[in-house]
């Protein structure tokens, strides 16, 4: 079983802790002159998303998580799971809906996803930071309107809804940020 | 040769600033010491033994089929001057430390170390004090306090007489790690949640520690439970440690050998003992004070920097 001691420690590694994996987000060394050194980080449950505080002696050794990160394609959902490719070996990894998160809402097929595997299984899946979706339905805009004052909702193939300006139709295609999940721009054609 | 394609970083992570702020701090203390006739000395950076002080590791120097030490302070060598010609000395150079790293640490740093024969700890903490003020035009606050009294005002806990599960579970109550022993517990709580909220104007200066983190200090003589060691921080850093030294050279001794015992129980390199500096105290120490200061956190300090790589031109991960 693989293990880092705590010298080892820097963001972005993943470990074990309790049963889950997690990531060091920030790793800080408190040690008076002359006593016990610690090592206090902060690490990010990539089950949960939840940030916590852990202090170790510096020195021990915690367990390695089996955490990487790779791009795959997605496929196909069958409705309780979300099939993504391996490119290069054509090995199929399905992913629930808490892998999914709020990626399910802005990915289609062939969409290539960031997906993070613990133990080879698919634990977190990325949407891309921008897509490009069609709008299914909206409101017909309103003449002589050019800037987006309030906007109104639309509902995208995916079914996800955004805030677009009054001038976009339905049937157009739009990029959104699904970080923030805001409408970006149109896309010409 | 691979072509530097801008991905190698090459450039210093000092910037200027800090380089000029070092250079001023490095000829204001010269000055300083010139004008108290403090005698600038230099001592080995590589040394045959190696501290004993279970808390602090040594890097270790291949030197051509044999074992030499880098140091992690000048205080041995330096108090073998002592022993030879007993005067005020002073080094201010590199010291090493492995596995030290993090935003006030770099295994590689700088000391201050000076010694001033027939005076006490607090006479030396009040130098300390008045070095460090002079060195920058803020108006500091001064807090003077005994390591008891810190407890107890900053926690409501008895460092020195209160029971050791008491003392435990009060440092696992605010994020320690589990079975740490009460010396370990109180090293958390001083260095994780006490220390950090200092004010940065503040200067505090922390005496009468207990005696089981006596280092190389003497056992207070009218109070079994302290010893005479001080320590200063600025703002929140550690900054300073300073000891009525110890002159004893059976006492020398006795810790050096329960220093070595420790380290064998839990499982570290067990190096030579430093009989050298036995040897001199055997000789004969003059009663004296002795501190060490951490030139990188003070020029974060002065400079308002957060990270020890702001300071030094190479930080570890670039050196």
């Amino acid at each position: 079983m693989a293990t880092y001691s705590t010298n080892e420690f820097r963001s972005g590694l993943k470990i074990l802790l309790d049963g889950d994996p997690y990531n060091i987000v920030e790793n800080e060394f408190v040690k008076p002159g002359k006593g016990q050194a610690f090592n206090r980080a902060r690490v990010r449950n990539l089950k949960t998303g939840r940030t916590v505080e852990k202090t170790w002696k510096s020195g021990e050794t915690v367990e390695a998580a089996d955490i990487f990160e790779k791009p795959l394609q997605y496929l196909y959902s069958d409705g309780e799971f979300w099939y993504f490719m391996e490119p290069e070996t054509f090995e199929q990894l399905g992913a629930d809906e808490a892998a999914m998160g709020e990626s399910l809402q802005w990915i289609k097929e062939e969409d290539v996803c960031m997906v993070t595997l613990w133990n080879g299984q698919p634990l977190v899946v990325e949407a891309p930071n921008f897509v490009e979706l069609q709008i299914t339905d909206t409101d017909p805009g309103v003449r002589g309107d050019t800037s987006g004052g309030g906007g109104k909702p639309a509902t995208l193939e995916t079914g996800a809804v955004v805030r677009v300006p009054l001038f976009v139709n339905q049937g157009e295609v739009i990029k959104v940020d699904t970080r923030t999940g805001e409408y970006v721009s149109r896309v010409k054609e | 040769m691979p072509i530097n394609d801008q991905c190698i970083r090459w450039q210093p992570t000092a910037e200027f600033g800090a380089r000029r702020l070092r250079a001023d701090l490095y000829r204001y203390i010269r000055d300083y010491f010139s004008e108290q006739g403090v005698l600038e000395v230099e001592t080995p950076l590589l040394s045959s033994a190696a501290n004993s002080d279970p808390a602090i590791e040594s890097i270790t120097a291949d030197a051509g089929g044999h074992c030499r030490y880098l140091r992690t302070s000048p205080e041995f060598p330096l108090k073998r001057l002592l022993c030879h010609h007993s005067s005020a000395i002073y080094e201010l150079g590199k010291v090493f430390r492995a596995s030290e790293q993090g935003s006030s640490h770099n295994p590689e740093f700088t000391m201050l170390e000076w010694y001033r024969p027939g005076w006490d700890h607090l006479q030396l903490a009040d130098e300390v004090i008045e070095l460090v003020s002079g060195s920058t035009k803020r108006s500091l606050n001064v807090q003077r306090l005994s390591y008891q009294d810190l407890f107890d005002d900053a926690l409501g806990i008895d460092a020195l007489d209160g029971k050791t599960d008491d003392i435990v579970a009060a440092a696992e109550k605010r994020g320690a790690p589990t079975g740490l022993n009460k010396q370990q517990a109180l090293d958390y709580l001083l260095s994780a949640v006490i220390a950090p909220s200092f004010g940065n104007r503040q200067l505090t200066l922390i005496t009468g520690f207990p005696a089981a983190q006596a280092a190389l200090s003497r056992i207070d003589p009218n109070d079994a439970r302290v010893c005479q060691r001080f320590e200063l921080y600025v703002g929140s850093a550690e900054l300073a440690n300073g000891y009525h030294e110890l002159t004893d050279p059976a006492e020398q001794a006795r810790r050096f050998q329960s220093d070595q015992q420790t380290r064998q129980r839990n499982g570290q390199a067990v190096s030579v003992l430093d009989q050298r500096l036995i040897a001199a105290l055997q000789a004969g120490l003059e009663s004296c004070a002795g501190v060490a200061v951490g030139i990188d956190r003070w020029l974060m300090w002065l400079g308002g920097y957060d990270r020890i790589g702001q300071v030094l031109n190479f930080d570890w991960e670039s050196a």
